[in-house]
């Protein structure tokens, strides 16, 4: 009985030894070696796999940072400039500075000013609803409202506002990674420049019908007339189809086009209330949407 | 009693015009026709606006194989190339003609004459039917030359008619047939002559038995025509399903009847072919059922196309107060308008108002899994699946299910005790999915 037992144990230490060795030397064969920068640089990323960057996900950013050794190419948008600098820093590069964007909803037809026609019942989402109807006030480039931005965003920074049934982005925590501008079926996310103070101005349509159709769905909806092209004193503005377009690196914010627009499409967000100049004693006060 | 093997659903008839005879609505005011009113490639506009121009005149003309050429079905001034709404709520291109008086094209023989033998060769049938700008009148639109061409390398040995009528409410055929029996039958007898060949097999459910008894009694006029009564089960109406039902062939997975030689037509298109060649009108009106359960006058209409939907309504006893959804089309597969300023089109089967009460979803619930929906399947597709994959997005996967097999006849949807819009999810899949091998074939 004691046999037994000594042939078991010297057995079993024998296989262990065996394969110990094997391991070694396959972990020899096979050894991965990996960049230790790698892991520094992907420390200081914020870890949220967002894609913004346009690659898989932060780990795939973090080895093409240490692959290109050029920062001016790829930016985490998430991280925004700090970080950028400290990863640059652990680097020993250059990094760039990049104005923060920030997503940017263009569309202002809520219930009142594009009110409902027909009833959508399908499967709720915006992908459906935009193959298979126009929407429920007959726009056919307007916010569904049914929140394919909302099940894209990993940072909770947009949602269906519950009155007026358009998305709504928050200030401070979008990090304009851009997934919602993809999700969006009918193209009406956009990622725009943040702006000092969160001041921003921008045409908030995207409607490309003819003046008359468009206006017939949607109060607020941009008919092409070109008056803010005219007025705008930066050539920031274009129109095309039928749509005025404000180029956000030429803009200067001057706040010119705003009052001209007849239809109250273009929408500044931010800015303090305009002096009237008929009643100089209304009080300049923070505002927010127009 | 023949009938189609796989899947199937019997929903509620409701027949409520089957004993309205075909009425001539009056020509409307004004017609908007929409540019493309046929599967493939859309037409090109060849009027100008401003011009005047007869019925029975070119308005677009096909621009390639699969694409077919649109005529005025009114006389009057253009009064603008604009788009208008369609079905969905989207805008397309249309002609709006304002309509005075109704002066015909020289050449168009409107007489109620029945015109029996036939003059043209094979080549000038195919000829006339493309310039005639006839489609398939079911409801899907494909251009009915094409079907005539049979490709290189094949032969067609049957020519199927489809009398089955088997969307619930619509009686537009049963009604054709009863009251053109003889003009399809020559119809019929131009197809088999430009398919060339010598059988042909008119499909009829046998919930129309006057329609079978009428069509069995002139058939013994035309040599090579035979009816068929069938078993009722939707969709009998399926090209393959109709195939399966009366030959027993089984069209493979992604192929054209042709394969197996036959080629489907309506008895619709069988009519418009009989005008087309025998008397020289292009496709410019045709049978629209107008019904609906709180419908005052469920009717059959003779209809220009172009003609707004609001007219039908409005003949057939106005709008009912309780009405919920105005269905273009058939109530398993036609979608709901959003406006019922819509125009008539080629593909217009019929209009069917549902009450308020019976057009609301049941509210969807989770997938219980019963698998009734892979049951109705005629397709034999998982609707179930295919469903899901569309739902995440997942096309490629889709695409090796065969989502393109799907026909879109609802079964699976109609079968759904959780309420789930199949039909949408798979609608879109294949949306998507087309786009996907279009894309391919660019690169």
């Amino acid at each position: 009985m004691n046999e037994t037992l000594v042939y078991a144990v010297i057995s079993l230490s024998a296989i262990g030894v065996i394969s110990a060795i094997i391991l070694y030397f396959v972990a020899q064969k096979f050894k991965v070696i990996e960049d230790p920068r790698i892991d520094i640089v992907a420390d200081l990323l914020p870890s949220a796999n967002c894609g913004g960057c346009g690659l898989a996900g932060c780990r795939a950013f973090a080895e093409e940072v240490v692959r290109t050794e050029d920062l001016s190419k790829i930016n985490c948008p998430v991280s925004g400039n700090e970080a950028m600098k400290q990863i640059a820093a652990a680097m020993g590069l250059e990094a760039q500075e990049k104005d923060p964007l920030i997503a940017v909803v263009r569309c202002s037809g809520n219930r009142t000013n594009a009110p409902q026609k027909v009833v959508y019942d399908s499967a709720a989402a915006c992908s459906f609803a935009h193959a298979l109807s126009a929407g429920e006030s007959g726009c056919p480039n307007g916010c569904l409202g049914l929140g394919d931005c909302v099940v894209s965003c990993k940072f909770d920074a947009i949602w269906i506002d519950e009155l007026t049934g358009l998305a709504v982005v928050s200030d401070e925590l979008c990090v304009a990674c851009g997934t919602c501008v993809t999700a969006c079926p009918r193209s009406i996310i956009e990622l725009r420049l943040k702006g000092k103070k969160d001041r921003r101005i921008f045409v908030s349509c995207v409607n490309t019908e003819r003046g008359g159709p468009a206006r017939k769905n949607c109060q607020v909806a941009c008919i092409g007339c070109g008056k803010c092209v005219k007025e705008c004193p930066y050539d920031a503005i274009t129109l095309e189809n039928n749509l005025a377009y404000i180029d956000f690196a030429k803009c200067r914010l001057c706040r010119k086009c705003t009052p001209v627009c007849p239809t109250g499409s273009i929408l500044e967000t931010n800015f303090p209330v305009r002096r009237e100049k008929s009643d100089e004693t209304e009080k300049v006060s923070e505002t927010s949407e127009a | 009693m023949k009938t189609f093997k796989l899947g199937g659903v019997h929903p509620e008839e409701n027949k409520l015009s089957a004993g309205a005879a075909i009425e001539i609505l009056p020509v409307p005011g004004q017609v908007s026709i929409p540019v493309s009113q046929s599967l493939g490639a859309p037409s090109k506009v060849v009027v100008e606006k401003g011009a005047s121009i007869r019925a029975g005149q070119l308005l677009a003309k096909g621009t390639a194989f699969i694409s077919s050429n649109v005529h005025s079905s009114v006389s009057g001034k253009v009064l603008r190339i604009d788009e208008v709404t369609d079905t969905s709520g989207y805008k397309r291109p249309a002609v709006v003609i304002e309509v005075n008086g109704d002066d015909w094209e020289e050449g168009i023989d409107r007489s109620p004459e029945i015109v029996p033998e036939i003059r043209l060769s094979r080549e000038e049938i195919i000829q006339k039917i493309n310039e005639m700008g006839i489609v398939g009148l079911g409801g899907a639109t494909f251009p009915s030359h094409v079907k005539l061409m049979v490709p290189e390398g094949m032969k067609a040995e049957h020519l199927l008619i489809n009398g089955v009528e088997c969307e619930p409410y619509l009686t537009s055929d049963h009604r054709l047939m009863l009251e053109r029996g003889r003009e399809i039958l020559i119809g019929i007898t131009i197809l088999m002559k430009g398919l060339n060949v010598n059988k042909a097999w008119i499909g009829i459910e046998r919930n129309k038995p006057d329609a079978i008894s009428q069509m069995d009694n002139l058939c013994k006029e035309f040599p090579g025509i035979q009816v068929i009564p069938l078993h009722v089960k939707y969709p009998q109406g399926g090209e393959k399903q109709l195939i399966r039902a009366v030959l027993g062939r089984e069209v493979p997975s992604g192929k054209l009847p042709i394969e197996v030689g036959c080629v489907v037509n309506n008895v619709g298109t069988a009519l418009a072919v009989y005008e087309a060649v025998q008397k020289n009108k292009p496709l410019v009106d045709r049978v629209v059922t107008i019904t609906g359960k709180s419908l005052k006058k469920p009717s059959n209409l003779l209809v220009r196309i172009g003609t707004p939907v609001s007219n039908l309504i409005d003949f057939a006893g106005g709008l009912p107060d309780d009405t919920g959804k105005v269905i273009n089309g058939g109530p398993m597969m036609g979608k709901a308008l959003s406006s019922i300023e819509v125009p008539v089109t080629k593909g217009t089967s019929g209009i069917v108002i549902i009450p308020e009460k019976e057009s609301r979803r049941v509210p969807v619930i989770h997938c219980i899994r019963c698998a009734r929906c892979i049951t109705a399947c005629p397709m034999g597709l998982e609707p179930v699946l295919l469903a899901q994959l569309s739902e995440n997005q997942m096309f490629e996967e889709a695409e090796k299910e065969r989502i393109l097999d799907c026909m879109e006849c609802g079964s699976c949807h109609f079968t759904c005790p959780a309420g789930r819009p199949l039909l949408d999810y798979l609608r879109l899949g294949k949306n998507k999915v087309g786009v996907i091998i279009r894309n391919r074939g660019k690169k």
